[in-house]
């Protein structure tokens, strides 16, 4: 397979990569819709969700799209058309930018380079400006609303999510997302090396930070204030119809599997499987479906926080984010730190 | 010649590549125009959006002279923070759609002037040092080697200007608080 790919020429394998992002976000985000947001809800709530559409309503989502595509594209008559248009786009690039740093294996990478989970934390920032766009773009108060509600909130979030991911990097000294994979997979528990050192048993802290700022910058709920439907319709997406809606849906739920992508990378080992040598040509084609595999059980996490609690007030959303998870994060930093130095 | 040979040539005679003279003038477009569209538009979140377009562009340029750490940097501060916060403080305080005719005000021409001054400043002063040296770019400049030089090098100048800012977000912090 090496042979084969190192005689492609550069236009190839880019398309092979292109290729495998489209295929990326638009699985994981069909899954999801389907596996959690379609049948784990339902069950939760002693119902059976879609059965009409194909064998225990598969194709549901098929004949969902069908549905979207149909509809009328509504722009509001005093909507600045172009960034009202533009909105959903900004959104869904950084979704995608968000996925080139993900290693699927040895060879299986979009890129690989030093910079790593920076570019991601850098790139992940700029849907804010996508998610402002929509709300001032719509000319609406609920979506204006909504729109300067999640703002505050990625704000107030990303700080304990960047935090929490530098005690990673401590002690994985890099950046590398494919290093920190190999560092997990060649690392030892006190000398025992059977199961590698995935870093939720060192970092667990962290985990439980990441996790809780990335429900926060998914806007699910608990920490779902900028579409609460009770108050804002749906917040910044209120004005949307047909595709452009479709484009937010599928970047909302692309992105929660993005999110748990990068979560399993840094804190669940990534592609590697204890047992196998981590260099093995096997991983090329088992390491994506590993990963995908610990993206289904991270986002059953997250939905199922999602619906189990009722949302945050505001006041009690702001004050989770400053005064409990960003000291709680640089603790843990300057333990990993001093760890580091005295082990 | 071909351009492949040009490109040849260029790159063994240690020349900037002809791929990247190409995409820096493109991109170098991009932004003058969004710079001027920033500075003449009547509404205030189409410069805060014009803006992005611009600091992407720089962001891009840095990435064509191989320093990606300055180029995610500019995304993250610029883009990711201080362009937020702008169109943030606009929408909260004023987010009137359409034109606002009381942007371009009587302070237009103080503003060419001072712009026309600080341009001349700069030119002059980047002609002056860099006319004679030749950038050449071999590899991306390693993210490692960034870090090295801020903590051995530069190690006096990078906490001055970390308590700089820290004084900054108290004094912010103090100013605002005041009843």
């Amino acid at each position: 397979m090496i042979a084969l790919l190192a005689e492609l020429s550069y236009w190839q394998i880019t398309s092979i990569r292109l290729a495998a992002g489209l295929v990326a976000v638009l699985l994981v985000a069909g899954t999801l819709v389907y596996a959690h947001l379609f049948k784990m809800v339902s069950f939760m709530q002693s119902r059976l969700g879609p059965m009409e559409a194909g064998p225990y309503g598969s194709l549901q989502l098929l004949a969902e799209i069908g549905k979207f595509l149909q509809k009328e594209d509504i722009v509001p008559r005093r909507a600045d058309r172009f960034v009202f248009k533009a909105a959903p786009f900004v959104v869904l690039t950084s979704t995608f930018l968000l996925l080139v740093v993900l290693p699927g294996g040895p060879d299986a990478w979009f890129i690989t380079n030093d910079l790593g989970i920076y570019l991601a934390m850098a790139v992940s920032s700029v849907s804010v400006i996508g998610i402002l766009m929509a709300g001032w773009g719509s000319a609406s108060k609920y979506s204006l609303l909504g729109g300067l509600r999640a703002t505050g909130q990625l704000i107030a979030y990303e700080l304990p999510l960047l935090l929490a991911v530098v005690g990673v990097v401590i002690q994985a000294e890099t950046m590398n997302l494919q290093e920190i994979v190999l560092a997990q997979a060649n690392g030892e528990i006190f000398g025992w090396g059977l199961i590698g050192n995935p870093f939720i048993l060192t970092q667990f802290a962290g985990f439980a930070i990441f996790m809780i700022a990335m429900q926060a910058e998914l806007t699910q709920t608990p920490f779902d204030m900028p579409v609460a439907e009770s108050e804002l319709v749906t917040g910044y997406m209120t004005e949307y119809s047909g595709l452009r809606f479709l484009l937010f849906f599928i970047g909302e739920f692309a992105t929660a599997g993005v999110f748990s992508a990068i979560a399993a990378v840094l804190f669940l080992g990534g592609w590697y499987v204890p047992g196998l040598d981590p260099t093995d040509n096997l991983f090329n084609v088992l390491g994506p479906l590993v990963l995908f595999g610990k993206v289904v059980v991270l986002t059953f996490v997250v939905f199922w926080v999602r619906f189990t609690f009722p949302r945050f007030r505001e006041d009690q959303l702001q004050r989770l984010a400053w005064k409990f998870l960003v000291p709680l994060a640089l603790a843990n930093i300057v333990v990993t730190g001093v760890l580091k130095v005295v082990v | 010649m071909t351009p492949s040979g040009v490109l040849a040539a260029s790159a063994s005679g240690g020349d900037l590549f002809v791929a990247q003279n190409v995409f820096f003038g493109m991109i170098a477009l991009v932004m003058v125009v969004s710079a001027i569209r920033c500075v003449t538009t009547r509404n205030v979140v189409h410069a805060a959006l014009w803006l992005v377009l611009v600091l992407a562009g720089a962001a891009a340029q840095f990435i064509l002279l191989g320093s990606e750490f300055v180029a995610v940097t500019q995304v993250l501060v610029y883009i990711g923070a201080i362009i937020v916060l702008f169109l943030f403080g606009i929408m909260l305080t004023k987010a009137s759609m359409g034109d606002d005719d009381s942007v371009a005000g009587e302070k237009r021409l103080m503003a060419s002037l001072v712009a026309v001054l600080l341009a001349v400043v700069m030119g002059i002063a980047l002609i002056d040092s860099y006319s004679d040296t030749r950038v050449v770019i071999d590899e991306p400049q390693r993210f490692g080697a960034v870090s090295d030089a801020i903590f051995s090098q530069y190690i006096v100048a990078f906490e001055a200007v970390s308590v700089l800012l820290l004084a900054a977000l108290i004094g912010a912090i103090v100013v605002a608080r005041k009843e």
